[in-house]
């Protein structure tokens, strides 16, 4: 299956754990190529897509974090007016539920690549590529 | 003025006299009518004959709430459920609350010992009462209503709860007293000035407070606030209610209703009874209880007793404010609250770890302010929000349900909280700005 790792990361909302983080992947030489945070004022969930995931799980347990990895799925989105919504219109026809989606910090080429976290990855590829929407492997993304 | 002049002012000698044959008639009704209390002398080898003094008590053994609860629901009462004409309940812990059950006379007898306490306060029959105690199995509210109207007050029974509510019937209905926990009294002085009234042009003029502990710089506070004399009052579920203790004007120490209670003090580790003046745990025999009678019941409270006569003119022993607990029992907004509840609901959930720091802050006006530190187990972290938030609301749903108080639920990262020689700090009580441990 086409998808991505992702590194979800428990903190607390108290002030330098986000930089703890980003210094100890840092420290490894391992590159952030996504991030985003959901978070409520008690505690936010940092989720990571980096050049080496396996590394980057294995830094932030033994640093004490609370560390999850999720598959998500990279997608090439047009970047035109409209891009977005033929993605989203593919996969609300396909009755896949997003829970949550954020955006690429590279640029890969003239598209912007969004990230996706669906409850049904595989129905998810399956309408995608039924419509010709480029989805991006793990390999190319790391390598971004 | 004095309720029960009779009683109130007795010579000492002529107190323990009556004091003698109450004690000895319910040591002896306990031992032929509660199982319980029988096996229990039994096995210390004791028996109702061997009471010879009041001092002769020490002999005898103690009885705890964890024995009550053992005994649950009717286990301990001396009467058959027929004479029981009402039923209240404590807090429970972590399952079982304990049930008190009254007879006719209990009640009577009870009523009779609140107005004691409120002519004590000197609340007087003229007088307009606000009830902001919760009607229910608590003892707070039926307990002073019924005490409040034999001494002929015109009882407002507002309950708990919608404070601008109150703050209309105090001024509409011309409210002269107010029954409350102290914190509540704050804060009911600060929603009055957020309603644009001076909470001091209230034609509040006396405060019963109680429930809770507070301090002399609380009742500083309340008394500049709201234009009031607050006065302290003590009681427990487990001996009666309301109306065990209670300050005269002097506030020099809370009467108790000697002729209906035996009180002792003792030292907490050995179950010693220490002399008149010591600071020790209070116990309680309850004198003329038909119901639900106990022997020798440890408060768990710290106090000092006095017997010297007071400028009041009362004759009856003073206890201090209560200084404190021996157990770890919080009081959050006048509930009982133990740290072994919150364990035993972390416990049951695999999401977290029984790693807990319980901080009680006074935080929104006056009000305690109830927070549960968690940590997560990182075992059962998937990544999801939606799964924290739930983890989240399953907490603040169970602790409700079990503590009976609101508590904030916090979720922090798995091992963050502090451990000092492997024992975690479990309590943070930014109230007395102490840390237990």
């Amino acid at each position: 299956m086409v998808t991505v790792k992702q590194i979800s990361v428990f903190l607390e909302n108290k002030a330098g754990r986000l930089a703890d983080v980003t210094r100890s992947l840092g420290d490894q030489g391992i590159n952030i190529r996504a991030l985003s945070i959901a978070d409520t004022t008690d505690f936010g969930i940092l989720r990571l897509i980096v050049n080496q995931p396996e590394a980057a799980l294995k830094v932030l347990r033994d640093e004490g974090f609370m560390v999850a990895e999720t598959e998500v799925i990279a997608v090439d989105v047009p970047d035109r007016p409209g891009g977005l919504a033929q993605v989203l219109d593919t996969l609300g026809q396909a009755g896949i539920n997003i829970e949550y989606l954020y955006a690429f910090v590279g640029q890969a080429s003239a598209d912007a690549l969004v990230i996706f976290r669906v409850e049904d990855c595989a129905a998810a590829l399956q309408a995608l590529t039924a419509q010709n929407i480029r989805v991006l492997s793990g390999a190319e993304v790391y390598a971004l | 003025m004095i309720w029960d002049a009779e009683k109130e002012t007795m010579s000492r000698e002529a107190l323990r006299t009556l004091q003698f044959t109450r004690l000895s008639s319910t040591v002896s009704n306990v031992y032929h009518h509660v199982p319980f209390y029988r096996q229990l002398f039994d096995s210390h080898g004791v028996q109702p004959s061997d009471l010879r003094s009041l001092e002769d008590l020490q002999k005898f053994p103690f009885t705890s709430k964890e024995l009550m609860r053992e005994n649950y629901p009717f286990g301990l009462f001396a009467r058959p459920l027929q004479e029981i004409v009402r039923i209240h309940a404590s807090s429970g812990t972590t399952g079982k609350p304990i049930a008190a059950g009254y007879t006719r006379n209990d009640l009577a007898t009870w009523s009779d010992l609140v107005a004691r306490v409120a002519v004590q306060a000197g609340v007087t029959d003229k007088d307009v009462a606000q009830i902001c105690f919760s009607y229910g199995l608590f003892t707070g509210g039926f307990g002073l209503h019924y005490g409040l109207e034999k001494l002929g007050v015109t009882v407002v029974p507002a309950s708990a709860g919608n404070t601008e509510k109150q703050i209309m019937l105090i001024r509409d209905f011309g409210v002269t007293t107010l029954i409350a926990t102290p914190s509540y009294a704050l804060y009911l002085g600060e929603v009055a000035a957020d309603m644009g009234i001076d909470p001091r042009t209230l034609p509040l003029r006396i405060g019963m407070f109680g429930s809770e502990p507070w301090s002399e710089q609380m009742r500083a506070e309340i008394e500049e606030r709201l234009n009031l004399r607050a006065t302290d009052n003590y009681g427990l579920t487990e001996v009666m209610g309301p109306g065990v203790a209670g300050e005269c004007a002097a506030r020099n120490g809370l009467h108790l209703s000697e002729d209906h209670f035996y009180v002792e003090v003792i030292n907490p580790e050995t179950g010693e009874v220490l002399p008149e003046g010591c600071e020790g745990e209070l116990v309680i025999t309850t004198l003329t209880k038909e119901g639900f009678p106990v022997i020798r019941y440890r408060t768990k409270d710290i106090t000092v007793l006095t017997r010297e006569r007071c400028v009041c003119g009362r004759t009856t022993a003073r206890m201090r404010r209560v200084s404190g607990r021996t157990d770890d029992m919080l009081i959050v907004n006048g509930v009982n609250v133990f740290p072994s509840q919150i364990e035993s609901v972390l416990m049951e959930m695999e999401e977290v770890a029984p790693h807990y720091l319980i901080v009680i802050d006074k935080k929104k006006r006056f009000l305690d302010d109830l927070e549960v530190h968690v940590e997560m187990n990182p075992e059962r972290f998937t990544g999801s929000f939606r799964a924290l938030e739930a983890v989240e609301e399953k907490i603040t749903a169970k602790l409700a349900s079990v503590l009976a108080v609101r508590a904030r639920v916090k979720l922090v990262e798995p091992k963050s909280l502090a451990r000092t020689a492997g024992k975690a700090k479990r309590i943070i009580d930014k109230r007395q700005q102490g840390v237990r441990a």
